[in-house]
């Protein structure tokens, strides 16, 4: 404990409890009662430092916790399993001080070491974590092993200080992660590789039940560490249903919340009776749709040609065609992410404007190009209206309906020049900027199978991207947010993307369902976030 | 006896080698990479080459195939990418879903074929046997997704009768098991139609309505054992069509089954699942041929076996 203070001392307190910004709990919400939730898939795992799908993230959120959080409903953070933190002034230290008396599921107090344990875990390449990379930030990332991370230090039970090699304004982000959640070691060794089956974490909730391929029931955690929550006694989950099907079973009232949301098909049916329209909550999504034109290729390679592209795709006739779930993108960026350029109008619906430009790059003829798609609904007609748009500008678009593994596969590799993103878009990790860009922007991702399947990789935008990033001081956001801006300015001045729409979030409840509806579009708990959901 | 069935599970093993070869080579040439999947898209380059030798997916083709044999003679059909869980425990976990509504399914195939087919062929040539055949086309022919969800729509949203889809009762059963039931019914009217035409124009069936015996006793007793012979043959290789079939009828009444589980597997690329699945269908229809060529010589004693 003196260490510690000796050692805070030091150094500027930069960020302390945002209890200002605490979730205001529902004064109507009533404990008790159960819900059902249904899904098509199987769960695939539920280990945190394994589980990075949308169906699982949610679920995961609610059994472990890390040491930062969100407000529920919102993109803020607020620190979970951590009471305090503090900064040092070159963005390097994270001194964690966490919360006492914190339980595991299995009756053991969680303490700093459970904590060095938990990310050294994800960090090992033999844990195979998908989200190691992330943590790329920490000292000794790059020697992780079974040694753990040198940049991971416990200082006393309830300390963790943690140093980075480079600063990382994401950095509170990443430990609000998943993949950052706290396990407890003797759980995790026992289970072995199936610690995804036999999860053990101090989430609101615990694993009391999984059938494979038919049920997993949530049951609530009574020694839960935050006062009030959860309102649910149980969660259950059914796998293997249709959504076609979980949408009639909720009209017939036993289904809560259909996890894969309203079957497109049914969407005009459902919206247009007023009884079940107002059982929906629309919101915001972070995720873009788009078009990745490889700018190896050519005639990619030309910057004309990649704004004829831009400008000759009808955006609004898309969203048509998805019935409207979505709102037409100008910049890669979503809305309702920090950092969004309001005002920028993008490239404008303009045939005539976009035929000049092809003329100016010597190719008034037009060409012929392809065009991968994911071969679900809606993608492929998607793909007709852009092949239509495209045709109009004498670019003749062959389409490649594949497997969504195989269209990865193809952009990974560079050798699709257009694909269109449907089913495979970006939906941002964490509700910062700078998780557009790396991955699907960047030079990091322009590699052999990497996510930037435009290939598009630009020294002085990254160069910009990586200043953004180092201004890790809370007080400076709003500069680092104004950069982060003209990175994404910058990346359309060069055309890589079409950005086509961002995806509105529709989320289906039975009438017994209460609390804030925010909570049914909450950002990071996909459906909802079961741990402040109610049943009135 | 001894000696043929010696040799069939010879076969029956060599069948299961080719398949197992097959299926491999085909997810090998796949232009998915597996890894890719699994890293996710987070990932570093240095993220997916660890796993990539982790799981063995950097050694040749030979080595990888060798291995898995090695591993699936000693019971071991390793554990799944994306869940991380033996393989052989989930299909174990549904294996006895599909194998009850497999065998509904089949009950209800052969009640609506057999006696849609007996009606049909005493009705030769008539509207009665014209509506039917019309009816079994139709049915062969429907899509499976449509008429799945037709039955659950009318049967259980409509009219309340039974759960919507699930598993657990008897209840839970009928509509899957009748779905199937119709949808395959066609086949076995159609044979048993033509089975049972040529059987009522045999000698014995003459001798026995010339003997004076009634028209229900000549059907039931006389013609109908004979005419099913050539069914039975066919319920063993039904199985086959069956477990192709059966994916559709599974994912919409929300059974959990293998084919539900197959058809997961494969828009994940989760290759173990998908090799076990196709092992055991195998294996199912390498077992249903062989009962149906077992059971043929108590039914006809003029078959034999060698």
């Amino acid at each position: 404990m003196t260490k510690w203070l000796a050692s805070t001392a030091l150094v500027l307190t930069l960020a302390l409890p945002a209890m200002a910004q605490d979730y205001t709990p529902d004064p109507n919400a009533k404990a008790g009662g159960s819900i059902t939730v249904t899904y098509k898939d199987d769960v695939a795992t539920l280990d945190p430092a394994i589980g990075y799908d949308w169906q699982n993230w949610s679920m995961i959120k609610s059994l472990f916790d890390g040491m930062m959080d969100y407000v529920p409903g919102t993109t803020e953070l607020r620190p979970g399993l951590a009471e305090s933190y503090d900064i040092s002034p070159d963005g390097l230290v994270y001194t964690f001080k966490l919360r006492a008396g914190v339980k595991f599921h299995n009756g053991r107090a969680m303490t700093a070491d459970d904590v060095k344990y938990s990310l050294d875990r994800v960090t090992n390449p033999e844990t195979q974590s998908p989200g190691a990379g992330f943590f790329a930030a920490i000292a000794g990332f790059d020697a992780a092993g079974a040694g753990g991370l040198s940049g991971v230090e416990v200082v006393d039970p309830l300390t963790v200080r943690i140093t980075l090699s480079r600063p990382d304004a994401t950095f509170l982000h990443v430990m609000a992660l998943n993949f950052a959640s706290v396990v407890p070691k003797e759980a995790v060794d026992a289970a072995g590789a199936d610690f995804g089956k036999m999860p053990v974490g101090t989430g609101a909730f615990k694993l009391a039940d999984w059938t494979l391929g038919q049920r997993l029931v949530f049951e609530k955690n009574a020694d839960y560490w935050r006062a009030g929550v959860p309102y649910l006694v149980q969660v259950v989950f059914e796998v293997g249903q249709e959504p076609v099907v979980a949408l009639l079973r909720l009209q017939n009232g036993e289904v809560d919340v259909p996890g894969d949301g309203i079957p497109p098909a049914k969407f005009m049916e459902v919206m247009a009776d007023p009884a079940q329209a107002a059982r929906v909550v629309q919101g915001g999504q972070l995720h873009t749709g788009y078009i990745t034109l490889n700018v190896t290729q050519a005639p990619f390679d030309k910057l004309e040609v990649r704004k004829a592209v831009n400008m000759a795709i009808n955006k609004d006739r898309i969203t048509q065609i998805i019935n409207g779930r979505a709102v037409p993108a100008t910049q890669p960026l979503p809305p309702t992410m920090p950092g969004y350029t309001e005002g920028y109008a993008g490239y404008a619906y303009d045939i005539d404007g976009a035929k000049a430009l092809l003329a100016q790059a010597g190719l008034a003829d037009g060409f012929e190009t392809d065009l991968y798609v994911m071969n679900t609904d809606p993608n492929p007609r998607i793909a007709q209206a852009i092949q239509q748009d495209l045709a109009a500008i004498g670019v003749k678009a062959n389409i490649q309906s594949l497997a969504q593994a195989n269209v990865i596969e193809a952009g990974g590799a560079g050798n699709a020049p257009m694909i269109w993103s449907g089913g495979m878009a970006w939906i941002a990790d964490f509700p910062d900027p700078s998780n557009f860009y790396g991955p699907i922007l960047g030079c990091a991702g322009a590699g052999e199978g990497g996510w930037n399947w435009s290939k598009f990789c630009d020294a002085a935008l990254d160069a910009k991207a990586t200043a953004a990033d180092s201004l890790s001081d809370p007080a400076r956001a709003a500069d680092r947010l104004a950069l982060w801006s003209e990175v994404y300015t910058g990346v359309m001045e060069q055309a890589p993307w079409v950005p086509v729409f961002n995806e509105e979030r529709y989320t289906m409840k039975s009438e017994r369902m209460g609390g804030d509806d925010a909570l049914y579009v909450d950002p990071v708990s996909i459906p909802v976030n079961y741990d402040y959901v109610y049943v009135k | 006896m001894a000696a043929f069935l010696f040799r069939r599970l010879m076969q029956s093993a060599l069948i299961l080698l080719g398949v197992s070869f097959i299926t491999f080579v085909l997810l090998y040439v796949l232009p998915a990479d597996p890894v890719r999947q699994i890293a996710g898209r987070a990932a570093t380059a240095q993220t997916v080459e660890n796993i990539r030798q982790q799981l063995g997916l950097d050694q040749p083709f030979v080595v990888q195939y060798g291995r898995y044999l090695l591993a699936l003679v000693q019971g071991d059909l390793g554990r799944s990418y994306l869940q991380k869980t033996e393989v052989v425990d989930l299909i174990l976990s549904r294996l006895p879903a599909t194998l009850l509504l497999m065998m509904a399914g089949i009950s209800a195939e052969l009640v609506l074929g057999l006696s849609m087919g007996i009606a049909a062929a005493l009705m030769r040539g008539r509207l009665g046997d014209q509506v039917l055949m019309m009816m079994s086309f139709v049915t062969v022919s429907a899509p499976q997704f449509v008429v799945s969800l037709l039955m659950l729509y009318v049967f259980a949203v409509k009219l309340g009768w039974f759960p919507i889809g699930g598993y657990g009762t008897a209840a839970h059963l009928v509509l899957p098991a009748l779905t199937l039931g119709i949808l395959g019914s066609g086949w076995y009217s159609r044979m048993m139609r033509s089975s049972m035409i040529e059987v009522l124009r045999a000698d014995y069936i003459r001798t026995a309505r010339a003997k004076g015996l009634g028209r229900a006793r000549v059907v039931l007793r006389h013609a109908l054992p004979n005419a099913v012979l050539p069914i039975i043959a066919m319920i063993g290789i039904d199985i086959g069509i069956f477990m192709g079939g059966i994916v559709v009828v599974e994912s919409v009444f929300g059974w959990p089954g293998i084919g539900q589980l197959a058809w997961q597997a494969i828009q994940r690329v989760d290759i173990p699942i998908i090799m076990g699945v196709t092992l055991v269908s195998a294996l199912a229809i390498v077992i249903g041929n062989l009962l149906a060529d077992l059971i043929a010589p108590f039914i006809d004693p003029r078959i034999r076996l060698r």
